[in-house]
Formats: C-alpha cells, structure tokens, sequence
C-alpha cells in the first residue's frame, strides 16, 4: 500500500478492464515521473469524453451529437443493418469498406453466467427499427465465439418471427474463439461478402 | 508435474487483458483447474474455439506458480458449438455448466460430476430429450451426488414408505401427514413422478410427461438447489422453459 493519492490512483487504474495490480502500479508511477502538460493532457481526455460522448440515439454508436456520424449520413443504405456487439465493432467493420448500411450496437453479448439476458441488450430498440418495414437485411455480426454465437441464435429466431426477409451471418472463415476487432480487413472483408442466410 | 494432460470439459472463460482468456474446466482425473489461454482471442489462434464454455476438449498445460498455461488442445466433441446454434439448448446449458462450476472444487478430483455434467451435455448437443428436462435432471443428479439427494417418493425426514402429497424443500423432498411441516407445497403426483423419474434417469415417462408437470417440476428443483447453494445460480433465470 502507498500513501493516499498514489494509492487512490492505483486502486482506480486497477477497475479498468484488462489492468490487473501490477499494470496499475506501473501505470501510476509512470503518470507521476510524466510531464506535467502530457497528464493534464491525459485528464483533459477523460473528461472531455464523459463530457461530450454519449450514445447515438438510433444506433447506440458513440456519438457526439444526437445521432451519430453514419446515421445521419444520407448516402448510407437504410435497407441493411449490420447488429454488432460494441462501438469498436463498427470501427472494425467500417476498416473494410464492405458495408454501406447502417449499424446497431446492442451493448454487448448475451451471457447467463453474466447475468446479462437480452433485455440487458439494446433488442427492443432494434425491433423498433425494423417496425415500419424499410430494413429488408440484418447481418448479425456478433463476435465469433459461442456467446456470438448464442446471440445470434437468439436474435435470428426473433427476427424471423417479426417478419425481415433476410437474416444473414458473417461467414465462417473468421477465427471461431476470437473477438471480431482482432480480425483483420481482409479477412473481415471475405465474412462480410460471403455472409450467409441463416435457415429458419 | 510441470506438464499433465487430461481430458476436460471447459465451464467458463473470463476475458484476461488484451488477447488471453482465463478458462475453468472440469477435467477427468484432476477436477476443476483454472488455466490460462494465451492469446486465444486473436483471429490467429488455433486455440481459441477450443477453449469455449460447452468444449469437450484433450488439453495439455504447463503448471505455473499461480495459473496453469495452456500449451496444446484438441477437440473431442464440440458440443457447446452445437448447442450455441439452438438458444434454448444454449441457455440450459450454461445453467449446467454454472452449478457444475458451484458444485466442484478445485483440484479435487470429482469423476462422477464429470460423468454426469459429460452425459448432459452430449444429451444437449444430440438433442436425446428436451433441453429443458435435461438440465433438471442434471440438477437433481448433481445435487445427490454432492450429498443432497431428494426424496420424491418416502418421507424424507422418517422414510415412511409414499407416495405422499406434500412436499418441502428444507425437510429434503416429499414429507408424509406425521412429518409435514407448516408451509409444505402439495405438487400435482404426476409432477413428483417425473421428478423422480429424471433423478433415477428413466427417460421414458420423463419424455412423456407435459409442460404443466415439467413447469412445476423445474420450479421445485430449483427452489431445491436455492436452498442448498449459498448463492443462486445466476444464469439459471435467464434458461428459456
Ligand atoms: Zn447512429
Ligand atoms: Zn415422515
């Protein structure tokens, strides 16, 4: 244990996901030997982000406005959703160049052992998307492992019951066991445009 | 032992840092062992599908002083992919895999769970019977195994020979007139039967029971490993019935 704010600053550091002690301990004391500019810079970042992000309106994107960049963008596709789990997904996805459709962004996988079923996930909000009938495709690209998996499963059954006439999956030929922004374009690429129908 | 090798049934995996994956499994010889799977979760591993909640796997680790390393794996079925195509069968099977992972201890060799948590999954994957009954007779198997056995037939506090009507969860199943507490529930026969039905693994009259009686008995089971888990099994809310 250190004396209070090195120790405070530790114990936040190591609430971060992936940051266990050790990296929280190396991370403190490499922002107190810091330029003092570099770390105000640093928490100038923090709470910009808190400050002006939030979540787009329509797709649960990041988003500094109401409704985020590719939302508001006419010349995207409003026929296609592309359902991922994270903010990051859409980074990976947008990397391709393969989509031109819009996004949705559930918040995460569905996960039991989590506590985390899908009224924890934005699913209703993606129903009311596809209300008025204008989306004829949702390619569910959740991430390749089996909690993807199961999402998806959940998700094209439920589409299929409201009625869209096309549910698509990344292809296989993407790593099963990996997370979808390790992925590279290429590959990512390829699963996008041999994505297959889901069968009912 | 710096190196061993078992086969293993992997019930959960927690993300670590960038890439790797912490994975609990239930292995044959040794128990449940926690091990790590070094950058599992880039696209490049060849592991990472392997070391998946459901995976039934033949996996070699490096013993390290805190954590074990997984150095080689294989597949030998692949029952939680099977299972994840089918929401249903996924959300039973997480249930299973969360009272398994409750129910052992680590390093503490445990055969029969083993036996029984391998024979619910297969019967999942392969779609033997309805996920549903599978994992309540895979609740009830665990339960007796762990020294919790129910009684659906004698009185479970004198073994006065039943059937008998009332039933009640801390007195450990069904209870005759002398012995029933106040508060007892009084499930339908039909309901007790089957509930012993899956406890013993007759799959006949369990297959051919109906939705009433397998609603309440997956009610009566799970008030039943309430009472004797500590904490619930969390994911055990979210199994579609
Ligand atoms: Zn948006
Ligand atoms: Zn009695």
């Amino acid at each position: 244990m250190y004396e209070g704010a090195v120790q405070d600053l530790i114990d936040e550091l190591g609430r971060l996901p992936g940051v266990g002690p050790k990296s929280a301990q190396r991370i403190a004391f490499h922002l107190l030997q810091a330029d003092p500019a570099d770390v105000e810079r640093l928490a100038h970042a923090l709470t910009e982000v808190k400050a002006r992000v939030r979540f787009c309106e329509v797709c649960f994107n990041v988003s500094e406005a109401e409704r985020c960049r590719i939302c508001s963008d006419d010349r995207r596709d409003r026929t296609a959703i592309c359902v991922v789990e994270e903010p990051k997904d859409v980074v990976a996805i947008e990397r391709t160049r393969e989509f031109r459709g819009r996004y949705h962004v559930l918040g995460g996988a569905i996960s039991p052992i989590d506590g985390i079923g899908p009224q924890d996930l934005k699913v209703r909000e993606l129903l009311t998307r596809l209300a008025d009938g204008t989306v004829t495709e949702v390619i569910i690209a959740t991430d390749p492992n089996l909690e993807g998996e199961a999402t998806a499963s959940y998700l094209s059954r439920m589409l299929r019951d409201v009625g869209v006439q096309r549910v698509t999956r990344l292809a296989s030929g993407l790593p099963v066991g990996g997370d979808l922004e390790y992925a590279d374009e290429v590959t990512l690429g390829r699963a996008f445009e041999g994505r297959r129908l889901l069968d009912a | 032992m710096p190196l061993y090798r078992d086969e293993a049934i992997v019930l959960r995996t927690h993300k670590l840092g960038e890439a790797d994956r912490i994975v609990t499994v239930l292995s044959r010889r040794l128990g449940k062992l926690r091990m790590v799977g070094k950058g599992v979760r880039r696209t490049k591993s060849r592991f990472g599908a392997r070391l998946e909640p459901g995976m039934h796997i033949d996996v070699q680790c490096y013993e390290g002083r805190n954590l074990d390393t997984v150095t080689q794996v294989e597949t030998l079925d692949s029952w939680g992919e099977t299972i994840s195509r089918d929401y249903r069968s996924w959300t039973s099977a997480v249930a299973v895999l969360e009272t398994c992972d409750r129910l052992t201890e680590e390093r503490e060799p445990a055969l029969q769970q083993y036996l029984l948590l391998s024979g619910a999954l297969r019967a999942m994957a392969e779609r033997d019977h309805d996920a549903g009954l599978v994992l309540d007779a895979y609740l009830l198997r665990a339960m007796a195994i762990g020294g919790y056995a129910p009684s659906f037939h004698d009185c479970a506090k004198c073994g006065a020979p039943g059937p008998h009507r009332a039933f009640h969860v801390a007195a450990g199943g069904v209870v005759c007139p002398v012995c029933r507490p106040p508060g007892s529930a009084a499930p339908a026969p039909e309901t007790l039967r089957l509930l012993a039905a899956l406890l013993a693994g007759d799959w006949a009259p369990a297959d051919a029971s109906d939705d009433r009686h397998r609603h309440e008995g997956s009610g009566l089971t799970a008030a039943f490993l309430q009472w004797h888990l500590e904490r619930g099994i969390r994911s055990l809310r979210m199994v579609e019935r």
